[in-house]
Parts: structure tokens; C-alpha cells; sequence
């Protein structure tokens, strides 16, 4: 039985300035897998631990950033009940037909939350063709590439009226909130929000332009393969932004860094085990830096100031 | 390979970039020159110069996000050019900087 209805983030599509460049860092560097191309030349991606068809899907553009991102939800009437409930709350829907612009994937149905980003809904999907095994499995069939990035695990995004974004993942979707960020007049300045055990599913920090992406992160699996991440970093001349270090705030262990087309990824292990029965850890403003870069002990501008 | 003289408009001071070298990266190695930076891959849109004069080749994609030539073509990313000549170059405000609600971020310094 599911933890929750929503499962996880299951999808992300993001738009790159280079194709080419671009996808060489995400298969090669990162580690994910091709999985097939669209009609109109986008790549889809997995990790080598999903089960499901793909999980990134990567779309040539004039600016880099977010397309949209889709939750995998346990079944049908979970999904009906959602896209209803998703109208009741204010926002309109509307209908992605099964396998048309992402393959593999049943019918989703979209919509655009108060900060400006397009979210999903979907509950069915293809089996990839590569893995992870089932019967006896082994840890994994082809060795690990480059940073060895196992899965899509967490996006945060910027935008304005994050308090209303909160309000609809806990109410629409059944997620909890286990931290919070709040300026000193009781507003909310970040919330980190989850459907499962983990610490954050996604997450989002309040900003005047709708739309903007913070970062995507994906799951390594200890602070070894952190290091060796910064190793790939180092090798490879790509522009690091803050880590290897560790945040307090959900406890993971981190590099964040732009990819070739200046989006900017996280590479995440670790983190704490989230209980919706646990009480709500919270931060205050002036806090923020320590929450965030719990060696460095204070903010890095650049992690501010920086999305696309 | 060639170096081209850049020269920083308001300051008057020169700094030296290779043919194959961005802007940018001459400009952090000088540690001189109107430079923020970010992502370095053209994104970020934080790089932002004016080229006042010269030429100079665009090797990388740059985000229409932050760069949309047309009346301001000699506005480019640092990040993302080649010198192919002396160049005179100025700073183009960020411009996003109050994005932010206003209350003070900075922790405390680390050290007790």
C-alpha cells in the first residue's frame, strides 16, 4: 500500500540551448540513459535504477529551464479524483492524451499552479526496457556511468505565491511539509514538500518571476559517489556552484553545479527518513545560509541569485 | 594563438584574451573587468557585457532569455564569446537583484 497517493516526481521535461553538448553531459557525465527520441527531436532519458519508461526528457530551445514536471499517482481513480479536485481548487485542466508527446506515458492531465509552473498528474506508464532486475537482482546490469546518478529525485522552483503552491500539494496531492523557511514576519519564504519517506519530493522558494527553476536533483547513492561527482565536476570544466557540503535542512549530502546549457542540477545522497506524523521542522531567514550550506555556514549569493 | 587587447570602458585598464578564450574566463583570470558570473554555459544570463567595439565570435548559444540582439545586439554573454580583435567592453547592470522579499539574509559568521 502506497504511503501516500501521489508517489513520486516521475517526470521532468527541460529545455536545453544545445542538444548535442547538453545530452553528452546528461548520459555520458551524469549517467542517465537514452531512451528514445520524439518525432520532434526531443530526447528522453532514466535513470539507471527507474523502472519506468523515462524520467527526464530534454527539449532544445531558445532559453534554458522548465517545461513542466509530472507526479505518478497510485491509480486511476486517484487521478480523476485529482484532476477534480484540482478544478475545485482554481486551476484549470486540461488533458494530455496516452502516448503523444511523452512515450510511454498514459494519459496526464496538466495544469499551472500560482508560481507560474505547468505540474502533471499520471498514474499509468511503460516498464523501460533497461531495469533495474527483479528476480534475485543483482545491484545493477551495466556498471554505473560517470557521476552515477540512480534517479530523478527533487526539483525546486521559484516563483510568487508559494504559500498558495504549498497549500495545493498538501490539499490536492496528500503531500506533507516536513521544513519550512519563514521570513521574520511569519511569511513563507521556502517550503520542502513530500509525498513519500524522503525529505522533498520538490520544493519552493518565493520569487517575483514566475516559472523559474532552482535546480533538478538527482539521487546518488552515499558521500562517496559525491565525491566522485566532483571528481567528473573537476575533470570535465564544469562550473560548480556550491559542495561538496551537506545541508541541514533535509540532511543531504550535496553538490549543486550547471550543466553545458546553465541549468542547474544537484547531485543529493542521503537525507533524512520524513513521517507525516512528525513534527514540522522550521527555519528562520537569517538561518537560511546555515540551513542550506551547514559547513559553510552561511548564504552563497550565487545560490540565490542564480535560476533559469 | 592570438591574444586580443580588451579594454574596460569606464576604467581605462586592458586585460589580454586568448582567440580561443571566452571573455569571461580572461576577464576572472585578469581579476579585472566588470564580471559577475554563473552558470558559464549561456543560461544564467548573469555575465551580461556590452560590447562597445570590435569584433568577436559567439561560440556558444546564448539564452534568448537574457540576450535578444535586434536594437541591443552589442549586448552579449561573457561566457559565451571569442575575441577576433581588440575589443572595448562595458558592464550592463544585472538587473535582478530585487527579486527577493527584503529581510536580511546572512547568518551569522560560522566561527564560535
Amino acid at each position: 500500500m502506497a504511503l501516500n497517493k501521489t508517489l513520486r516526481p516521475g517526470l521532468i521535461q527541460l529545455r536545453v540551448l544545445d542538444l548535442d553538448k547538453t545530452l553528452d553531459f546528461y548520459k555520458n557525465i551524469l549517467g542517465l540513459n537514452e531512451v528514445c527520441r520524439t518525432d520532434d527531436g526531443r530526447v528522453c532519458l532514466k535513470g539507471y535504477d527507474e523502472f519506468d519508461h523515462h524520467s527526464v526528457t530534454l527539449r532544445k530551445a531558445d532559453e534554458p529551464g522548465f517545461d513542466y514536471a509530472a507526479f505518478k499517482v497510485d491509480n486511476e481513480e486517484t487521478l480523476n479524483k485529482m484532476a477534480a479536485a484540482t478544478e475545485a481548487f482554481g486551476y484549470p485542466t486540461d488533458e494530455v492524451p496516452a502516448n503523444s508527446n511523452q512515450p510511454g506515458f498514459g494519459r496526464r492531465i496538466g495544469f499551472t499552479i500560482s508560481t507560474g509552473h505547468r505540474l502533471e498528474l499520471y498514474c499509468d506508464v511503460k516498464l523501460a526496457d533497461q531495469r533495474p532486475e527483479i528476480d534475485n537482482p543483482n545491484i545493477w546490469t551495466e556498471p554505473p556511468r560517470g557521476m552515477r546518478a540512480q534517479r530523478l529525485d527533487h526539483f525546486l522552483l521559484y516563483g510568487p505565491n508559494i504559500a498558495e503552491a504549498e497549500r495545493f500539494c498538501t490539499e490536492v496531492l496528500g503531500m506533507f511539509v516536513p521544513e519550512v523557511c519563514n521570513t521574520p514576519d511569519g511569511n513563507r519564504l521556502a517550503a520542502w514538500i513530500t509525498s513519500s519517506n524522503k525529505p522533498h519530493d520538490l520544493a519552493f522558494v518565493e520569487y517575483a518571476q514566475p516559472g523559474k527553476m532552482h535546480h533538478v536533483g538527482f539521487y546518488l547513492e552515499n558521500w562517496t559517489d559525491v565525491g566522485n561527482a566532483a571528481d567528473w565536476m573537476a575533470i570535465h570544466r564544469l562550473k560548480r556552484d556550491v559542495g561538496p557540503t551537506r545541508h541541514a535542512i533535509t540532511r543531504g549530502q550535496t553538490i549543486y553545479f550547471w550543466e553545458p546549457s546553465g541549468n542547474r542540477i544537484e547531485v543529493y545522497a542521503g537525507g533524512y527518513t520524513a513521517y507525516p506524523d512528525n513534527p514540522q521542522r522550521t527555519w528562520t531567514a537569517e538561518e537560511l545560509g546555515r540551513g542550506l550550506f551547514y559547513y559553510e555556514g552561511e548564504m552563497i549569493p550565487s545560490f540565490l541569485e542564480i535560476v533559469t | 594563438m592570438e591574444s586580443y587587447e580588451i579594454t574596460v570602458m569606464s576604467a581605462g585598464n586592458t586585460f589580454l584574451c586568448g582567440h580561443e578564450q571566452s571573455v569571461l574566463d580572461a576577464m576572472v583570470k585578469a581579476g579585472f573587468g566588470p564580471f559577475h558570473y554563473g552558470c558559464y554555459g549561456g543560461g544564467c544570463g548573469v555575465c551580461k557585457i556590452r560590447v562597445r567595439s570590435g569584433s568577436y565570435h559567439v561560440f556558444k548559444n546564448m539564452s534568448k532569455a537574457h540576450i535578444t540582439g535586434g536594437l541591443d545586439k552589442d549586448i552579449v554573454l561573457s561566457c559565451c564569446i571569442q575575441p577576433r580583435g581588440p575589443l572595448v567592453i562595458e558592464a550592463v547592470s544585472p538587473g535582478h537583484r530585487a527579486l527577493y522579499p527584503s529581510f536580511r539574509l546572512q547568518s551569522e559568521p560560522h566561527s564560535q
